[in-house]
């Protein structure tokens, strides 16, 4: 392989020069399915000025039962970082993780955007064997490498989940990143604050806890991740645990300050047990140590007329919010929220991480609510994995959380869409842009990617 | 030694100073994290230090193999490493793997050390190395024999004078691009360092071949 004589140009030094980036033209977006045909990655068209605006223009099929959830590029803007750098590697592969099957598969976009080729799979097999975990789950480009969070060992399905390393240029898969684990046990999301040396990792649940639709026994017994750790990087080493107390259940997404000389982020806890709220927690370093706050509660709502609740809801009477996903504008100046049960994407001015200001609310979808697209009215599902451009001036998110997870909260069927929001980045709001609405008829539709980057692909090493 | 071994030693300190990879890169990181331009001149001493040893590591080596091995057998191993290594580095994008940015004077010094060893920067001295008469060559010419300490002094003035043109030339690009030019040039007038540096090795790997020839 050659190699390149000018550093790829989507990677950027700084978040700060990130926002500049020319706008994105595709979308590439997972969508798994449930009625026993393949699950596709789509390409949806983005460019305003194309015939085939907001329209999927391929579907690349994989593995039945595969489950596509999350998926990131195999380099990023984190190949810039200064202790190794090397930026003449591409952003040309998506590294594509199955959920459930626990396959990798790897596209290259470069021949043609529009129509990404397979150029590897790692089988189940080669993926538990190398790597020790099962699951795969959230993909981070890395200074030195390409990582993956895994929800629980390979063979029990019970052991600890955790982080394994592949090499960004062949994609082997090199083994279990950590070194001293502590107390982790749960795994989900991570993320990093480079600057730190830091990273953090998340809990949801074991794959039997989930595969089978959400395990409401579990949840009464508080058996879902309610911490995460916050690990030293170049030891691999668990530092600290914190806590946000049993009652809080499944604590997922983790948004970091993009910048990276800040030493904050932010966290979503799905259920308060007590109530069904969803909170937002901010995680800072506090001196050596590192503590967390709850900055956001967001209620439960009543439906209108209960009789409509799903079964799972029935006996409980009360919409709770779900937030399942949110995205932290690459200034570090807005957050996004997905209330997945109540229909409603919110947006705070986290300018101020500890006091974050509602500044917009935008409804489509929801338990027994079913806010109306413009496009297309009443619709099912509710914002769900929400990705923001790098300009922070169009909001994109899909309306499906996790298979088994759809059917139960939206047991009337949860056919597969995405949209776009416009955002006011001066002063904050949001709306639905009429002429967008992806039908994903019986798919289901997950992560969306940007082509180029976006505000959850890359990682910075200088502010 | 004469002007061109001294020139020689300089220039390659030059080419090895505006390496991103060798240093200045992660110098103006630093400074842009702690916010400060005294982080971006702390972090070059060590910076320095670690490249010297590199260096002086490689420069030793080669002295005591001049001491053993015949003149010939030395400089075709010689080329043939830095050719090899070149086109290796030409062919295949591989890189040092290091994560962290919290570095100490310690830290940083193994960081650059490890750097200049990977790279092979003490390696692209070896045809300068190798043209310097040496102990045994000079002693078989029925010269006056240099002794051993003299041989010493010279190589560590080598080591010297080549770690103080990179350290200054690290040193101003990291002020420069920290103080004036800023990212921006990461972006528009970064290029392949590494390719050129695999040139680099190849050309010092002939010229090390050539040597003889050119004298």
């Amino acid at each position: 392989m050659l190699q390149q004589w000018k550093p790829d140009p989507t990677f950027y030094p700084s978040p700060k020069m990130a926002i500049d980036a020319p706008i994105e033209e595709l979308a590439y977006v997972a969508a798994p399915r449930d009625d026993g045909s393949p699950d596709t990655m789509c390409v949806v068209d983005l460019n305003k000025n194309s015939d085939t605006y907001s329209q999927i223009v391929n579907a690349q099929e994989f593995g039945v039962g595969d489950e596509l959830h999350h998926f990131n590029w195999s380099a990023c803007s984190a190949s810039l970082c200064p202790y190794a750098p090397h930026p003449y590697i591409e952003r040309r592969y998506l590294v594509v993780p199955a959920l459930r099957s626990s396959n990798i598969y790897v596209l290259d976009v470069k021949p043609d955007p529009r129509a990404p080729q397979l150029v590897k799979t790692l089988d189940v097999n080669e993926v538990e064997s190398r790597s020790g975990y099962t699951r795969p789950h959230t993909v981070h480009c890395g200074p030195e490498g390409i990582y993956v969070s895994a929800l629980a060992s390979a063979g029990s399905e019970e052991g600890p989940g955790g982080i394994f390393l592949m090499d960004h240029y062949n994609f082997n898969i090199l083994g279990q990143w950590e070194v001293e684990r502590g107390p982790q046990v749960l795994s989900y999301d991570f993320w990093w604050h480079l600057g730190y040396d830091v990273a953090v990792t998340s809990e949801w649940g074991y794959p039997a806890m989930i595969e089978n639709g959400l395990s409401l026994e579990d949840l009464v017994e508080r058996k879902f991740g309610h911490k995460i750790h916050i690990w030293d990087i170049r030891h691999r080493k668990n530092i600290q645990t914190l806590d946000l107390g049993e009652d809080y259940q499944m604590a997922l997404e983790l948004r970091p300050a993009h910048d990276p000389t800040k030493a904050y982020g932010f966290l979503n806890a799905v259920l308060n047990m007590n109530d069904l709220s969803s909170s937002i927690w901010t995680w800072y370093k506090d001196g050596d140590d590192w503590g967390i706050k709850k900055i956001i509660d967001i209620p439960a709502q009543a439906p209108e007329n209960p009789d409509d609740l799903p079964p799972v809801l029935k006996d409980i009477g009360m919409i709770p919010p779900l937030v399942t996903d949110h995205i932290l504008s690459l200034d570090d100046k807005f957050l996004y929220v997905s209330c997945w049960g109540t229909g409603e994407m919110l947006q705070y001015d986290v300018s101020d991480p500890f006091n974050p200001k509602h500044t917009g609310t935008l409804k489509i979808g929801g338990i027994t609510k079913s806010h109306p697209h413009p496009a297309t009215g009443p619709v099912s599902g509710g914002p769900q994995m929400v990705e923001l451009s790098r300009d922070g001036k169009r909001l994109y998110f899909t309306n499906s959380l996790y298979i088994a997870l759809d059917n139960q909260f939206y047991p009337n069927g949860a056919n597969g869409w995405m949209v776009k929001a416009d955002v006011n980045v001066e002063d904050g709001g949001l709306e639905l842009d009429p002429d967008f609405f992806v039908d994903f008829g019986e798919s289901r539709a997950h992560q969306i990617r940007l082509q180029g980057g976006d505000s959850s692909s890359d990682s910075y090493c200088y502010p | 030694m004469d002007t061109v071994s001294w020139l020689s030693y300089t220039l390659l300190g030059v080419f090895h100073g505006i390496n991103p990879g060798m240093g200045w890169l992660f110098a103006v990181a630093l400074g842009m994290q702690e916010k400060r331009r005294s982080a971006v001149i702390g972090a070059l001493f060590p910076m320095a230090l670690g490249h010297a040893i590199s260096i002086a590591v490689v420069v030793f080596v080669i002295a005591l193999a001049q001491q053993q091995l015949p003149e010939d057998v030395l400089r075709i191993a010689c080329a043939t490493v830095l050719l090899g290594f070149g086109v290796y580095k030409f062919f295949r994008a591989r890189h040092p793997k290091w994560v962290g940015m919290r570095v100490n004077f310690k830290d940083l010094t193994i960081w650059s050390f490890l750097m200049a060893s990977a790279h092979g920067a003490g390696l692209m001295l070896a045809p300068l190395l190798l043209r310097m008469p040496t102990a045994k060559a000079s002693a078989h010419m029925h010269h006056a024999p240099a002794s051993m300490a003299d041989n010493a002094t010279i190589l560590l003035s080598a080591v010297g004078v080549h770690t103080l043109s990179f350290f200054l030339v690290t040193g101003i690009v990291a002020v420069i691009v920290y103080e004036v030019v800023g990212l921006a040039l990461l972006r528009k007038a970064w290029f392949n360092m590494d390719l050129l540096w695999s040139i680099g090795l190849m050309i010092a790997g002939v010229v090390t071949f050539l040597l003889p020839h050119l004298h």
